[in-house]
C-alpha cells in the first residue's frame, strides 16, 4: 500500500535518513518516537507537504514522490485540532469535496452522514472556536474522511485530550478504522496509546526507523537499548552471556548470575520488564528459573500500581498492583525476594 | 470580583508615572489638532469646501490614495505572503528594502522618483511611448504616495499571513487545494483584517504626503499642497480651513475603516 525507500528529510538540527517502510492495505501503523525524532516531519514528506532530500514513496503501486499534496490522495489530521476558524463545522468538513467541485447536494449528504456516524450532528452549524478538545478532534477526523482518502495520516490525534476523552477517541478512531478498512498511519510519542492502536509499530529514534514490528515484538523483544528504553523495559543491563545447562544462557552481574532462554550469548544487553518480576516476602516455588533475595530499596506510587525498586545488587524495578502491595505490606529496607522466568530476560 | 475591581483601582507609583508620561505625548498629538479644529466655524468651514479648488484638491487627494492603495495592494499583498511564507536567499535585503521609504526624507523621495519616471529617463521614457506621463499628471502623484506608504501594507500583510497556522494550508491542500485555492480560501480570508487595516494606514499616509508629491506633481494640487501654497501666499486665517477640513475627512474615513476591519471580532 505505502512502500517508502531510503526517505532522508532534512530537518534542520538533524537529518531523518534512510526510512525504509512497508504499510499493508487496511493495516493501522504507528510510527512511535520521542518529542523530536521527526514523526510529524514524516508524515508530511509522505503528504507531500514537506521537502523530501532523497528517497521515493509509493501509493497503491504507483509513484507518489513528485505529486503535490492535492493530488496524493491522503488524509491529514494534525493534532491540537486545527480547523478553519473561519468556517462553520459543516464547511470544514466539506471543504475538500468543495475543492473537488462535488454538486452541494452530494457534499450536504456526504457531511450529515459522517456526522451522525461519527457522533457530531448536533456540532454541524456551530464554530471551531465554540467546541471542546474531544469534539474538535471528531471534526478533524470528519474533515479527512469526507474526501475518501486512500490513506489517512494522523498526528498525535489524543495527545492534547484529557484521559476520558483519549479513551473515548481512542474507542472512536479504532471503531472508524474498522468500518472503512482505511490503511492509517498514526503518529504519537505515548507507547502505551502504540500498543494499544497499532497493529504494527515502526521506532523512530536518533532520525532513523529503529524496529519495525507488531505491538507485541516491539514490547518483548526490543532490538536496542533505545527501543528498550522507550518502551519502559526498565531493567535494562550490558552483559556477558555464557552457556549454561539445559541450553540456557546464563548472564551474571557482578556476583548474580540469571538465567535466560535466548540463544544468543556474548557481549549482549538484557532487558527485563518490570511487570515480568514478582516480589513476595518469603521465596516463591515456582517454575521460574531465576529467583534472588534483595532489599526493598525505593517505592514509587502511580496510583492504581506501584513501582518498587529492590536491590540484589543489582537494583532491579518491579511493578506491582497497589492492592499486593498494600497486602504483603512491603516497606522501604524490608528484605523481599523477586522471581522471573528465563523466557522473561530478552537478549538484544 | 472585588479582586477585580481593587486591581483596577489601585495606583501603583508605576502606574502612575507611566499613566502621566503617556497624557503628556497624548496631549501633545491631541491638543493642536483639537485647536485646530475648534478654530474654525462650520460656516467657514462649508464655505471653504465648496470652493471650487478646495473641493477638487481634497477629492483629487482622496481619488489618489485610494488609487494608490489598490495597486499597493495588488502589488504588495502577494510579496508579503511570500516574506511571511518563505525563506529564500536575500530575504532580508528585500525586507530592509520594503522598510526604506520610512526612513528615506520624502522630498529626496521624489527626486529620487522623478529619476526613474522622468520622461528623459529610461522607465519615464519608455511609459512616455505607452501614454503615460508622471511628472505633473495624476499618475505622478500616485507613484509618489505609493512610493511612501508601501511598507504599512506589506508589513501589515505580512503580519497577517505570519499570525495564520501554517498547517490550514497544509490541510487545505491535502484536502485537495491547489496553492492559488489554499491562498484566496484559507490564507487570504484568515489575514483579511489586517490587510484592511495595513491598507487603511497605506491610504491615510497616501493622503497625508506631501514631499515627495510636490517634486513630481506640483499640479494639479492634492490638499497636503494647497494647504501649503495658501499658507505661503495668504497665511494662516486663510489656510486654516482647508487644514480644519483636511483633518476632519481623514480621521472620519480613518477612524470608520478601522472599525470595519475590526468587525467580527477576532481570529
Amino acid at each position: 500500500m505505502i512502500k517508502i525507500r531510503d526517505l532522508s528529510v532534512d530537518l534542520g538540527q538533524f537529518l531523518l535518513q534512510d526510512v525504509n517502510l512497508d504499510i499493508e492495505e487496511g493495516e493501522y501503523f504507528v510510527v512511535l518516537g520521542p518529542t523530536g525524532a521527526g514523526k510529524t516531519v514524516l508524515l508530511e514528506a509522505i503528504a507531500g507537504l514537506y521537502p523530501i532530500k532523497s528517497g521515493r514513496i509509493w501509493l497503491d503501486g504507483e509513484e507518489i514522490t513528485g505529486l503535490g499534496p492535492e493530488r496524493r490522495g491522503i488524509g491529514f489530521a494534525y493534532q491540537d485540532y486545527v480547523l478553519f476558524p473561519h468556517l462553520s463545522v459543516r464547511d470544514n468538513i466539506g471543504f475538500g469535496l468543495r475543492q473537488r467541485g462535488r454538486p452541494r447536494g452530494e457534499i450536504r449528504a456526504r457531511v450529515d452522514e459522517l456526522a451522525e456516524l461519527i457522533g457530531i450532528s448536533h456540532l454541524l452549524g456551530r464554530r471551531p472556536g465554540t467546541l471542546s478538545g474531544g469534539e474538535s478532534q471528531k471534526v478533524v477526523l470528519a474533515r479527512a474522511l469526507a474526501t475518501r482518502p486512500k490513506v489517512l495520516l494522523l498526528d498525535e490525534p489524543l495527545s492534547a485530550m484529557d484521559p476520558l476523552t483519549r479513551e473515548e477517541l481512542q474507542r472512536e478512531l479504532r471503531g472508524i478504522h474498522e468500518r472503512f478498512r482505511m490503511t492509517t498511519v498514526h503518529v504519537t510519542h505515548d507507547f502505551e496509546e502504540a500498543i494499544a492502536m497499532g497493529d504494527r509499530i515502526a521506532v523512530l529514534g536518533g532520525g532513523r526507523v529503529v524496529q519495525v514490528g507488531t505491538a507485541e515484538e516491539v514490547f518483548r523483544r526490543p532490538n536496542s537499548e533505545f527501543v528498550a528504553r522507550f518502551s519502559l523495559a526498565q531493567n535494562i543491563f550490558r552483559v556477558n552471556v555464557e552457556e549454561g545447562q539445559n541450553g540456557l544462557g546464563v548472564i551474571s552481574l557482578g556476583d548474580t548470575r540469571i538465567s535466560t532462554s535466548s540463544e544468543r550469548r556474548g557481549g549482549l544487553h538484557a532487558s527485563l520488564r518490570p511487570e515480568d518480576i514478582l516480589i513476595s516476602t518469603e521465596p516463591l516455588h515456582s517454575s521460574a528459573l531465576n529467583s534472588l533475595p534483595g532489599t526493598l530499596n525505593e517505592v514509587s506510587d502511580r496510583g492504581s500500581t506501584v513501582y518498587l525498586t529492590v536491590s540484589v545488587p543489582p537494583d532491579f524495578v518491579c511493578l506491582i498492583t497497589r492492592r499486593s502491595f498494600e497486602e504483603m505490606e512491603l516497606r522501604q529496607g524490608m528484605q523481599v525476594f523477586i522471581t522471573f522466568k528465563a523466557s522473561a530476560v530478552h537478549i538484544f | 470580583m472585588r479582586a477585580v475591581a481593587v486591581r483596577y483601582l489601585s495606583v501603583s507609583p508605576l502606574k502612575l508615572v507611566f499613566g502621566l508620561l503617556g497624557l503628556a505625548i497624548l496631549a501633545f498629538i491631541g491638543f493642536p489638532l483639537v485647536k485646530m479644529v475648534l478654530s474654525s466655524s462650520p460656516a467657514a468651514l462649508w464655505r471653504t469646501l465648496l470652493e471650487p479648488e478646495v473641493k477638487d484638491s481634497i477629492l483629487l487627494t482622496l481619488y489618489c490614495a485610494l488609487l494608490t492603495t489598490l495597486t499597493g495592494a495588488f502589488l504588495g499583498v502577494p510579496l508579503a505572503y511570500l516574506l511571511a511564507r518563505h525563506e529564500f536567499p536575500g530575504k532580508r535585503v528585500i525586507e530592509g528594502l520594503v522598510d526604506i521609504p520610512v526612513v528615506v526624507p520624502h522630498s529626496a523621495a521624489g527626486i529620487a522618483l522623478l529619476f526613474v519616471f522622468g520622461r528623459k529617463f529610461f522607465l519615464g521614457g519608455l511609459f512616455h511611448a505607452l501614454g503615460i506621463d508622471f511628472v505633473g499628471e495624476v499618475a505622478g502623484i500616485v507613484i509618489a504616495m505609493l512610493f511612501v506608504s508601501t511598507p504599512f501594507l506589506v508589513n501589515a500583510a505580512k503580519e497577517g499571513f505570519r499570525s495564520v497556522d501554517v498547517r490550514l494550508e497544509n490541510v487545505a491542500r491535502t484536502l485537495g487545494a491547489s496553492p492559488w485555492q489554499t491562498f484566496f480560501r484559507v490564507s487570504l480570508p484568515l489575514s483579511w483584517r489586517s490587510i484592511l487595516s495595513g491598507s487603511v494606514m497605506m491610504w491615510a499616509r497616501g493622503i497625508s504626503e506631501f514631499g515627495a508629491v510636490l517634486i513630481l506633481t506640483y499640479h494639479p494640487m492634492v490638499a497636503p499642497i494647497l494647504v501649503f501654497e495658501r499658507f505661503e501666499s495668504y497665511g494662516l486665517e486663510y489656510t486654516r480651513p482647508v487644514a480644519v477640513l483636511l483633518i476632519l475627512i481623514c480621521l472620519v474615513a480613518f477612524v470608520a475603516l478601522r472599525a470595519a476591519s475590526g468587525w467580527g471580532g477576532r481570529k
